[in-house]
């Protein structure tokens, strides 16, 4: 399993890594405001 | 055949538009002469809630199954008829609205009464929207029939899906007035099953929403791609992330009634992590959009991390006003998610906040896209073209539709997490319901506009 | 139906953040007891006084222990009925002391109307037939304005009270 020639395959998923950075990225701010404001008013909730 | 077809959908959404544009305009007209608040708060609900949306996209969709897998004579013929009891129906229950016979809001809750005429209209657009889906199963069967073995066109799939899922729900409905509302409003039954009749209503209500939310993505998915000149990711995360739409949207009407006595507590948290589920398809949707306009950018010769984004057609309006309802739906969403958790319910529950996510849900997002859409199908169907002139207005209208909400929701969203309720034209004591008030007047004067201006494109 | 691996992080992510929040409010609900109101108990709307909480003399705020207090109130169009003082005059606030449990119980003899204090946890709709009730902590002091938060008909805007809490 370890040694299932990890070159190749590096370049490859680097490849498409590259690709879909922004994606990424964006995608993940909107997590963190979904995360964010969910905790924001769950801690209203807690002190009322 | 495809001329008269394009005759058809164009009449129909312009039919639509004028309509609209009466209702809105007598909303916003006649509000001096001493008309109560709530009657408007009843048509602004029940034109721009039920039936703006449900005339666009029926008539969207119709133009959708026509150009992917056909629309014979017959079906035309029957497509109208739809058309025209959806309208009388449309024309009693508004009727009954504004000479004051039926204040009952959209969600027309027991035992709150109107006429019964109101109760028929509403029976009527039913009816009449069933005949639409019996006649898009209909289109996509015959093709089926036609192209034996080919996966069925992408939209035409998505269009079902929609259907199944506002049959199934209307069902709630249906049941709910036929058997509850109109015996009882016609005096046959004396009493009426109030917490069946909200169970009923929110079976129906809440795919409702979804109802409105498809068409969005059915343009995010597959037309917008052509608008940017790129391809959709993934044909079949599309397809999946639509049926997951499907099955986790009928059975979660109950989020809409987390603070009611008479239903369990189990029973609702149950609902709740059901509703969480109807959130993995639209979280994988987020995830396809950015991806097809940054594998978009990227062809094009884009490379630096966010050149895609810089680079994307900015100045059409056709992607701009949809481009701002997948923005919107970022806070949307988010709000939802706290609104539909169980206990963190009672914080927003029935407070402006609730006004404030369906403005970003239902008039942004979904609203906005439609205003896209509008811009693409019109010119598509009547083979003219969007003018540059015309283009400017559309992207000045959608911006200032986009302002107005955004200052609206916001003011909304903070004034509900401070307690202060929906649905009254309060004045005592929270001093933001007057700026809200304000707000909402501006509002009206916008969509005003703004749908005044839609016909001539 | 290849997931990109970008694509896997972010659902694992986003799922992951819904399976957090469902944990932190189940464990809230469930071992917390702080469930959203979800009283199963019905009444006759038309005889709403049967009951022996909702009695005439029984309306508004009792104290039943040391720091614990009931409050029975019935909602009508368009008013919320919190029993009268001493002198027979009609009660329109509620005052208790910061930090003590009260237990709202209400009900209504027509349509549906909403009960919330805005600027606490209590919310929660009052519908004929039904009774209402949600027990909760004041952990604030301050003045508290009760509304009703569905629409319940033409003067649905005039229907409030109060409930202040005090050092
Ligand atoms: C992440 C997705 C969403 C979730 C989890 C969600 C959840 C909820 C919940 C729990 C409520 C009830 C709030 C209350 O009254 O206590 C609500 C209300 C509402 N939502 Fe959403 N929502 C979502 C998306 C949408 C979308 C896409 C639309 C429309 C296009 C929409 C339209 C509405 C409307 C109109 C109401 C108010 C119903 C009423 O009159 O009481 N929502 N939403
Ligand atoms: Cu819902
Ligand atoms: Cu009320």
């Amino acid at each position: 399993m370890k040694n299932k020639n990890p070159k190749p395959q590096h370049t490859k998923s680097n490849e498409s890594t590259i690709h879909f950075k922004g994606t990424f990225i964006a995608v993940m701010l909107l997590g963190v405001i979904m995360v964010a404001s969910w905790f924001g008013v769950y801690a209203l909730f807690l002190s009322r | 055949m495809a001329f008269m077809y394009v005759t058809f959908t164009s009449l129909l959404v312009g039919g639509l538009m004028g309509l609209l544009q009466t209702f809105v305009r007598s909303g916003k007209y006649t509000l001096p002469f001493g008309i109560d608040y709530y009657t408007i708060l009843t048509v602004h609900g029940v034109i721009l809630g039920l039936v703006m949306t449900t005339f666009f996209i029926i008539g969207f969709q119709f133009s959708l199954m026509g150009k992917t897998v056909g629309l014979t004579d017959k079906q035309r013929k029957a497509a109208w008829w739809s058309f025209w009891i959806m309208l009388a129906g449309t024309i009693m229950a508004s009727v009954m609205v504004l000479t004051g016979q039926a204040s009952v809001l959209y969600t027309f809750y027991a035992p709150l009464r109107a006429h019964p005429v109101f109760y028929f209209g509403l029976a009527l657009v039913i009816i009449g929207s069933w005949i639409a889906v019996f006649i898009n199963f209909r289109q996509l069967y015959l093709w089926r029939k036609a192209n034996k073995g080919q996966k069925s066109p992408l939209l035409a799939y998505m269009v079902t899906i929609n259907m199944i899922m506002w049959v199934i729900a209307s069902l709630g409905v249906a049941v709910s007035v036929l058997v509850l509302f109109i015996p009882w409003s016609l005096g046959y039954t004396a009493t009426i099953n109030v917490l069946l009749s909200r169970t009923l209503f929110w079976y129906f209500g809440h795919p409702l929403v979804y109802f409105w939310l498809l068409p969005a993505y059915m343009a995010w998915y597959a037309i917008i791609p052509k608008i940017i000149g790129g391809k959709i990711l993934s044909d079949s995360l599309a397809r999946l992330a639509f049926i997951l739409l499907l099955l986790f949207s009928i059975p979660v009407g109950f989020h809409h009634q987390l603070t009611e006595p008479g239903i369990d507590a189990t029973w609702k948290f149950i609902q709740v992590v059901l509703t969480f589920m109807v959130v993995i398809p639209t979280l994988m949707t987020a995830f396809s959009i950015f991806a097809t306009f940054e594998a978009t950018g990227r062809k094009k010769g884009y490379t630096t991390l966010f050149g895609w984004f810089r680079k994307l057609p900015w100045k059409d309006v056709r992607f701009l006003a949809p481009f701002i309802g997948m923005v919107a739906f970022i806070p949307g969403g988010a709000g939802g998610i706290i609104n539909a958790s169980h206990q963190m319910n009672a914080l927003i529950h029935n407070t402006i906040w609730v006004t404030g996510h369906f403005h970003l849900t239902a008039a942004m997002t979904s609203v906005l896209t439609f205003f896209g859409i509008t811009y693409w199908l019109v010119p598509h169907l009547t083979g003219r073209r969007l003018t540059p002139r015309l283009n400017k207005l559309g992207i000045i209208q959608s911006l200032t539709w986009t302002v107005g909400m955004l200052i609206m929701s916001t003011a909304m969203h903070i004034q509900g997490l401070l307690g202060g309720p929906r649905r009254s034209n309060f004045s005592e004591y929270a001093g933001g319901a007057q700026v809200d008030t304000w707000i909402s007047y501006q509002m009206a004067q916008e969509s005003a506009d703004r749908f005044s201006s839609l016909p001539s494109s | 139906m290849n997931l990109h691996k970008y694509e896997k992080i972010w659902l694992i992510f986003g799922i992951g953040s819904l399976a957090v929040f469902l944990a932190v409010i189940g464990f809230a609900a469930f071992w917390k007891g702080t469930h959203p109101q979800s009283h199963i108990e019905t009444i006759d709307p038309q005889n709403v006084e049967a009951h022996e909480a909702f009695k005439p003399e029984n309306l508004g705020l009792r104290e039943v222990a040391d720091g614990k207090y009931t409050v029975n109130i019935i909602a009508s169009a368009f008013n919320y009925d919190l029993g009268k003082d001493e002198n027979g005059n009609r009660v329109d606030t509620i005052r208790v002391p910061r930090g003590s449990t009260v237990l709202f119980q209400v009900t209504t003899p027509d349509v549906v109307h909403g009960f919330q204090i805005a600027g606490t946890n209590v919310n929660m709709m009052v519908e004929p037939g039904h009774i209402s009730r949600y027990e909760t902590v004041m952990k604030n002091n301050g003045e508290f304005t009760i509304v009703c938060n569905e629409y319940c008909g033409i003067g649905h805007h005039l229907m409030f009270g109060k409930v202040e809490v005090y050092d």
